[in-house]
């Protein structure tokens, strides 16, 4: 495979993602434009960790190449802390349904402005 | 055959972040984000990130898509979503992100390349691989990384988590008092 494939498909799937967050006005699709967006970031890094060769970081004596192990380190944490900011997100969203009775952005701007 | 494989993964992975962008219903964007994440864990394996493929299957495939769905429960009634609105704008800014990105791609190095920055041996990972079965003792290297190399930065983790908790259960713990009081 060519070299530079993987980071065109990063690059596709990261655009998406902010397409995701800027056109659609309802707030749940947001959150998931934004893990879309993590998702992409996510991919970038494990995808350079990897080395012709290798294989899993786990020391063994049958191996002598490993794959680069910090960029994993760096993800796990990644994807845990995006899960908290999912959560928090999720939990802001049920507050704004509770207050304006919609989660399109329109309607909410739309209501600010009456008020 | 991996390579094979790794096209058909990533093609995949853009046709579904497509169809998430084409989809109205929350509910199916939600089971599709579920599958988008076991996709990418499918290819974390593949390129030797086992620790974060089963991290991805377990927190981002169940977790999140658990966390999504609980959410729409919440939200009454059955949400329509249809409003898309400035395509346009939208459109030209996630594509001169992408271009400003793709100018800079052949200034990267190559997949798998093992002559990369990141390996050599002046960086600290060439110290992770050759040395942490002596100073750590775990086979893990991973492991070893996470929890004594860095082990700060799993405690600051655990704090963004401990706090994400809290302000979830305060914000949620109006909305059981008011519905208490509905019902009432």
């Amino acid at each position: 495979m060519t070299g530079l494939f993987g980071y065109w498909t990063v690059i596709a799937t990261l655009a998406i993602g902010l397409y995701i967050m800027i056109a659609h006005g309802n707030l749940v699709k947001k959150v998931i434009g934004l893990n879309v967006v993590q998702t992409a970031v996510i991919l970038f890094y494990v995808s350079f960790g990897k080395v012709h060769g290798g294989t899993a970081p786990i020391l063994d004596e049958r191996f002598e190449i490993y794959s680069n192990p910090l960029p994993h380190v760096l993800m796990l944490t990644a994807i845990v802390v995006g899960v908290a900011t999912t959560a928090v997100a999720l939990a802001l969203i049920v507050r704004i349904w509770e207050s304006y009775g919609s989660i399109e952005e329109d309607d909410i701007v739309r209501a600010e402005l009456v008020e | 055959m991996t390579d094979w494989l790794h096209l058909v993964l990533l093609i995949a992975l853009v046709v579904v972040a497509l169809d998430l962008a084409r989809l109205r219903d929350l509910f199916a964007a939600a089971m599709l984000t579920g599958f988008f994440s076991l996709l990418c864990a499918v290819y974390y394996t593949i390129v030797d990130a086992v620790d974060v493929a089963f991290t991805e299957a377990a927190v981002g495939a169940g977790l999140s898509t658990v966390l999504m769905l609980g959410a729409l429960s919440l939200l009454d009634e059955r949400v329509e979503t249809g409003r898309v609105r400035n395509r346009i704008g939208a459109l030209s800014a996630a594509l001169a992100v992408a271009a400003m990105m793709l100018y800079a791609t052949p200034d990267m190095p190559a997949y798998g390349d093992p002559t990369s920055p990141v390996n050599q041996p002046d960086r600290p990972a060439w110290r992770y691989v050759h040395q942490s079965g002596k100073e750590i003792g775990v086979p893990n290297i991973v492991t070893s990384v996470l929890a004594s190399y860095r082990g700060y930065d799993t405690l600051g983790e655990t704090n963004v988590i401990f706090t994400a908790g809290l302000a979830v259960y305060a914000l949620l713990a109006g909305v059981r008092r008011k519905r208490g009081q509905d019902a009432e």
